[in-house]
């Protein structure tokens, strides 16, 4: 690194700082960066009114609003990282499980239900109110569990199939998942997803009257003149844990043999891996993130709609995890990060911009599958690592495309030169 | 097991409907070998990549949409046929349009394994799929942004009259003409690929590709030959599929999908299987969306589609037709 800025100019003066630098413990190392990024995140609803709203190109970053949506599909695309990047299996039907956590939360944190009356933590809700509310807190997790449930059940019988046949079913859940909720409002007269209404309103989550009054803990994001702040932080706080878990994840005795069937499942196999068991664990661990961030998007929305899960989703996921570098838990994390970032307001503002400074006059927005398309193409043809690789899963995919492993014992193209001289 | 009690189900559900309303049945019959023909032309260009380079092509069915696509613009803009042209107008211009249109799916599907799939020649196999699903998304894109986002149909080109009139039944000629078109087509296809030097060629490569450019076989021609055959094949059906029914920049990924599922259905690699999963799955559809008695209805033909998908790859994943591949072992 340093060399390398020595290249661009004189550094001697800064060469104590980077010295310095290079003697802290690794852990610290790694750490302050991250600190400083959780710091500057956290603060971000702070200081983003005062930030410019006519930088070139962006035009203005986004609000809070639009940031809480983005953490949320970062939360996605790190758990859709567990699958593809991890395990090395092809999920094109990851939406199925982002339906399934925001329908929990319209289950459990909702009056849809109106037969029934269950209150369990809820907050900012009447006592009297008919259906069930849990506190949403609870839901996430109970969202989580409820859809890794469901990724062990799609899984088991799927999970046998190699590659591209696990892609093309785990594609077909993700199809006719929607369909059910769009479809489910009168199962035998039973109206369990109210159709193509969705399920709406449903609660917000809130630390309710006694840790309000103790502590200042706000009582109900709903009835906060926060809302969209408080949103945001618990959004980051779900991100952090995620982002964590994964991380610690992927070293772990699991996490290894992830890898190790992604790299060369028979060689795994041989080596005592249990392959069913250890892709369902990536099946249900990458779920479980997918529908923690469909309930907790179903709360802010306040409403889960069957016109959200859209196959788009699932593409747009796959692109966040190939940009960043699939198995690249920061990669991914920066991806998922422009990505959402591009979906939820960028294109729009560069579109804008783009017609607004230029003679073309281009509906930007439209072609947005489009250039995720064309970002999935180019990634794979030109750079298939990802922005920011991990460093064993470049190795990986270097590997066909170098000479073959098992090179002849000499070299032909050095014989070259003399044999034709002898010609 | 369950395959049986559920094919017994199957038959059993067929047979109640059938006493009930014989004329229905007949009916729904004949339109699903209607859609289920237009379903095997798409198919066929999914096995056959497939056979050949162990490939899903998702953008096979956007290539069939965007030809259907532009058959549409020569039918309306450029010939300006419509119900009032000669007969003899008609038919010229629709073999005028058949001939473009072909060359213009085998073409585009040719320039996609070009662009794309051919760098990844050695990459790994997921690389070149989710290459195939970006493919798709751009392919879709540039239908969109061409034709907009509004169905385009044709005027009724083919009569609509009967061809025959049993009691209730009737089937018109529009809809005989998808099948009468897609016979000398699949006819074409089994004698290029059993009996010329081409077809032998595409044979030894999906084998091994390996050994037969040993034995002198241009593997990259080959394939080039393979995309052409199969964008050729939805070119035809785009055409057929327009003078049936609308098309719109995505009608591409469902149809695809379905046409897949009938590929799979039969046995992916293998041709007559693809013809017979995709009469069977335009057959289910058919029952599905026509039937009277306990028919879950066309909201849920995509389900019932994906759940035979899935259910094929789970317990059956060679096909009706097909061998067994080590991918489904």
């Amino acid at each position: 690194m340093r060399e390398r800025l020595r290249r661009f100019g004189r550094l001697e003066p800064l060469d104590p700082l980077f010295s310095g630098w290079r003697r802290l413990p690794h852990n610290v190392r790694g750490g302050l960066p991250l600190l400083a990024l959780v710091a500057l995140a956290a603060t971000y609803p702070y200081y983003v009114s005062s930030l410019p709203t006519d930088v070139p190109l962006i035009l203005a970053f986004p609000d809070v609003g639009s940031a809480v949506t983005i953490l949320v599909f970062v939360v996605m695309a790190v758990g859709l990282n567990v699958v593809v990047g991890y395990a090395g299996l092809l999920d094109l039907g990851y939406v199925a499980f982002y339906a399934i956590g925001a329908y929990t939360a319209g289950w459990f944190a909702s009056g849809h239900f109106e037969q029934v009356r269950f209150h369990l933590g809820s907050v900012g809700i009447s006592r009297e109110a008919q259906g069930i509310h849990i506190s949403v807190w609870l839901v996430l997790l109970i969202a989580g569990i409820i859809t890794a449930i469901g990724g062990i059940l799609i899984g088991l019988p799927t999970l046998r199939l190699r590659g591209d046949y696990l892609a093309i079913v785990t594609l077909g859940f993700g199809e006719i998942i929607p369909q059910f909720v769009r479809n489910a409002d009168s199962l035998k007269g039973f109206d369990l997803t109210h159709g193509t209404f969705g399920i709406s309103p449903i609660d917000s989550p809130g630390f309710g009257e006694g840790l309000n009054e103790s502590v200042g803990l706000p009582a109900s994001f709903a009835q906060s003149f926060e809302r969209e702040r408080l949103f945001f932080w618990a959004a980051l706080v779900v991100l952090l844990i995620t982002v964590f878990c994964c991380y610690r994840l992927r070293d772990s005795r699991l996490g290894r043999a992830w890898i190790a069937i992604r790299e060369d499942e028979t060689a795994a196999g041989a080596m005592g891996i249990p392959l069913m068991r250890t892709k369902t664990w990536a099946y249900a661990i990458g779920a479980f993130f997918g529908g923690v961030a469909g309930a907790y998007v179903a709360s802010f929305n306040s409403g889960a709609f069957p016109s959200q899960f859209h196959f788009n989703i699932s593409i747009f996921l796959l692109c966040m995890v190939i940009l960043g570098g699939m198995g690249s838990l920061w990669g991914v994390v920066i991806g998922g990060a422009i990505l959402s970032w591009l979906n939820v307001e960028g294109l729009a503002n560069i579109g804008a911009w783009v017609n607004a400074h230029t003679p073309l006059d281009v509906e930007v927005a439209k072609y947005q599958f489009g250039i995720y398309g064309t970002i999935i193409v180019l990634m794979m043809l030109f750079r298939p690592v990802g922005l920011i690789p991990e460093r064993r899963h470049k190795r990986e995919l270097e590997e066909g495309t170098r000479e073959p492993i098992d090179e002849p014992l000499y070299d032909a193209r050095e014989q070259e030169g003399p044999e034709e001289a002898k010609a | 097991m369950v395959g049986i009690v559920f094919v017994l189900l199957l038959v059993v559900w067929l047979v109640v409907n059938l006493v009930k309303t014989p004329s229905d049945f007949f009916t729904v019959l004949l339109i699903g070998i209607t859609t289920g023909s237009v379903y095997a032309l798409i198919a066929l260009g999914y096995t056959l990549v497939y056979g050949i380079l162990q490939l899903i092509n998702f953008a096979h069915g956007d290539v069939f949409a965007l030809s259907g696509l532009v058959a549409s613009t020569f039918v309306v803009s450029v010939f300006g046929l419509d119900e009032t042209t000669a007969t003899l107008g008609i038919i010229v211009g629709l073999l005028a349009i058949l001939v473009f249109v072909v060359a213009f799916g085998a073409i585009v599907n040719a320039s996609i394994e070009f662009v794309a799939y051919r760098r990844l020649r050695q990459a790994p196999r997921l690389a070149v799929l989710i290459t195939a699903v970006g493919m798709s998304f751009i392919v879709q894109n540039v239908s969109l942004a061409v034709f907009g986002v509004n169905f385009r149909s044709v005027p009724p080109l083919i009569s609509e009259e009967h061809v025959f009139e049993i009691g209730d039944v009737s089937y018109q000629w529009n809809q005989l003409f998808a099948v009468l078109a897609t016979i000398p087509v699949l006819i074409m296809l089994s004698w290029v690929v059993s009996a010329t030097r081409h077809g032998k060629a595409m044979r030894a490569t999906s084998q091994d590709p390996d050994a037969a450019a040993i034995m002198g076989v241009n593997v990259n021609r080959t394939i080039s030959f393979t995309f052409l055959l199969a964008g050729a094949l939805a070119g035809v059906g785009g055409l057929l599929y327009l003078l049936e029914f609308n098309i719109r920049y995505d009608t591409g990924f469902e149809l695809g999908l379905i046409a897949f599922t009938a590929a799979v259905l039969g046995g992916i690699g293998n041709l007559s299987g693809a013809v017979l999963g995709a009469l069977l799955i335009g057959l289910i559809q058919a029952f599905n969306e026509g039937l009277s008695w306990y028919a879950p209805g066309s909201d849920w033909t995509r389900s019932i589609v994906f759940g035979i998908l899935i259910a094929i790859l789970v317990f059956r994943p060679e096909g009706l037709l097909g061998e067994r591949t080590p991918e489904g072992a």
